[in-house]
């Protein structure tokens, strides 16, 4: 067995190689520069030697996104959109994953298809088909003139509302694909047998369906919120104005911007410990999730 | 078995539920279709109807996208990447899924692990951290990729290849260990059986692997922008990203974005036809064989 087991690792190696050279020294990479310095040139230099570590860009990064901080806007715009958008993924996408799988019949296969579709459209031009729509001689506003509206908002600057609609446009195929995958796998005669039993439907669906779609709401959940969190496109797009920073427009600010690498970097540490508190929830409750199974 | 009316259908008739999809799937779709017809649009809005025609596509002789040197470099150059992207993480890819599937024992947790890692960490991460290896480490592979169309591939790759590992286990898992166990007994060597065995049976989700590559990079986005160099390597997202919201920019970006999403939809199409061809014999229905092909099977 151990010849085996050697012969299927020299597979593994060169994938697993390309991995710890584009991911790991990466990773390390982005600490480096946010304990590194600037020269005398403002040029940002990372520390590559922990000896020489400056925690300065750190300290400053991470009590900057605390509330009153200087980043905190950005944070607090974050954590709202984010939560508001993966809000509204859940309350359009389950209903519709569960008509698929459940329910549709003769126009199943071609719902699945057409669910798909967004998949393989670009993400750009999906953003680009809005700012057609929400731009001011668009068609949004001119439902909304036809419908007696004289003064119709301004779409695309700086409006909160309008980025929270277009990250759920962007991002909600990605909650809907893996709970339709999970409802669709839901073995019927559970259903039945909770109705036998004298469930009602409600009762069925709150009691059993719900439940047993969990794990998958959970997945589709961490799909869309962890590239969300990293946004900086849709908000330029469809925003572009300061006040509907999110992290990510920060992020991309100082390192493509100018020459604060430094504290680029260090920003970047703060997204990850703020997603690190997330993954550890989604975790403990799929660990909870796989217990209560096995031992049902 | 006739189930009882009452229990046939226990959910109760799903009126609102017909409505809320086919509403979702209209506000899903309708955007893109629109957005695709104004690059018809007979004038220089992008918002306003204002007649048909085609000079954004090949009309007018120096704005439309086979004639402005802009647009047909940006297309050229996305798939010039997306090319690269496929054959260098389909075959890594499928080669870290068979070893990780395989191997047994010290490391091989670590390494299932190293490979979700790109899945989990948002793009602008993985973007920040790669461009400050490229500029700032002055060793040996990292000197040799300088950014422009090396690093925007090497990019590519390294996120393009956790969903091919995802793709091809899922298909390894289905398949499971007795074709190979078979072969063995009748004295294949165990690279005897990978090839005459496990390949061909791996064959769907190779493909299958091949198309997301393809659809991965070719819409990639933060980590082809941030590995970039000059005008000279700009994607058609990037391009898309640059001008979206420029007032000069004419229909004939919205022409660009529809050969993007008619070049990623042919190559589903092909895919899922030659996908479906093969899985006949593996008795593979159409609504699955669609599902594998599209990740579905995988998350």
């Amino acid at each position: 067995m151990t010849t085996r087991t050697s012969y299927w690792r020299t597979f593994a190696l060169p994938g697993v190689g390309w991995l710890l050279l584009f991911v790991v020294v990466p990773a390390y990479a982005v600490i480096a520069m946010a304990m590194g310095r600037v020269n005398i040139l403002l040029q940002p230099i990372p520390a590559w030697n922990p000896a020489t570590w400056n925690p300065g860009y750190v300290w400053k990064a991470f009590s900057g996104a605390l509330p009153g901080g200087e980043y905190w806007p950005a944070v607090r715009n974050t954590i709202l959109y984010v939560g508001a958008s993966l809000a509204l993924c859940f309350a359009i996408g389950y209903p519709v994953a569960y008509y698929v799988a459940r329910h549709a019949k003769k126009t199943k296969a071609l719902l699945i298809v057409l669910l798909v579709i967004p998949f393989w459209v670009s993400y750009l031009l999906r953003m680009l088909a809005w700012i057609g729509l929400l731009s001011s001689d668009g068609y949004v506003n001119k439902l909304l003139m036809d419908l007696g509206i004289t003064h119709p908002p301004d779409w695309l600057n700086g409006n909160p509302y309008s980025v929270i609609v277009a990250l759920v446009y962007g991002y909600i195929p990605y909650f809907i694909l893996p709970v339709f995958a999970g409802l669709d796998r839901i073995d019927a005669s559970q259903i039945e047998a909770a109705r036998d039993l004298g469930a009602t439907p409600w009762q069925a669906f709150r009691r059993v369906t719900l439940p047993l779609s969990r794990p998958f709401i959970l997945a589709g959940a961490a799909l869309v919120v962890l590239p969300m969190f990293g946004d900086y496109y849709t908000n330029d797009l469809i925003s572009a104005s300061p006040r509907t920073n999110m992290l990510g427009n920060q992020i991309n600010l100082f390192v493509q911007g100018g020459s604060e690498k430094n504290l680029g970097a260090s920003l970047v540490l703060v997204l990850m410990a703020i997603l690190a508190v997330g993954m550890a929830y989604y975790l403990y409750q799929t660990a909870r999730d796989t217990r209560a199974l096995r031992t049902a | 078995m006739k189930l009882p009316r009452r229990l046939r259908n226990p959910w109760g008739r799903p009126r609102f539920l017909v409505i809320v999809t086919w509403i979702y799937v209209a506000w899903a779709l309708l955007p893109v279709v629109i957005a695709m017809l104004f690059s018809f649009n007979n004038g220089r809005s992008r918002s306003v109807w204002q007649g048909f025609s085609t000079r954004w596509w090949w009309g007018d002789p120096s704005l439309s996208i086979f004639h402005d040197p802009d647009y047909t470099h940006a297309l050229v150059h996305s798939l010039q990447l997306a090319a690269l992207d496929m054959l260098i993480a389909t075959p890594l890819g499928v080669l870290l899924a068979l070893g990780l599937a395989r191997w047994r024992g010290r490391g091989s947790g670590v390494a299932n692990s190293l490979m979700l890692l790109p899945l989990v960490t948002p793009e602008i991460v993985m973007a920040v951290s790669l461009l400050v290896v490229f500029t700032q480490l002055a060793i040996v592979p990292f000197t040799l990729v300088h950014l422009g169309t090396g690093a925007q591939v090497v990019g590519q790759v390294t996120f393009s290849l956790s969903y091919v590992v995802v793709i091809v286990r899922a298909r390894l898992a289905l398949i499971g260990p007795e074709y190979e166990e078979a072969a063995r007994d009748l004295g294949a060597t165990p690279t005897e059986s990978l090839r005459l065995v496990l390949i061909p049976l791996l064959t769907p989700a190779i493909l299958a692997s091949m198309l997301i590559v393809f659809a991965l990079s070719i819409d990639d986005f933060v980590v082809t922008q941030y590995m970039s160099s000059d005008a000279s390597t700009t994607t058609i997202p990037m391009f898309l990203y640059a001008n979206a919201r420029g007032g000069t920019t004419t229909p004939a970006l919205n022409a660009l974005a529809t050969v993007l999403v008619l070049t990623t939809l042919i190559g589903v199409g092909a895919a899922f036809a030659i996908y479906a061809a093969l899985g006949r014999r593996t008795s593979t229905t159409k609504v699955s064989a669609f599902r594998e092909l599209s990740g579905l099977e995988a998350a």
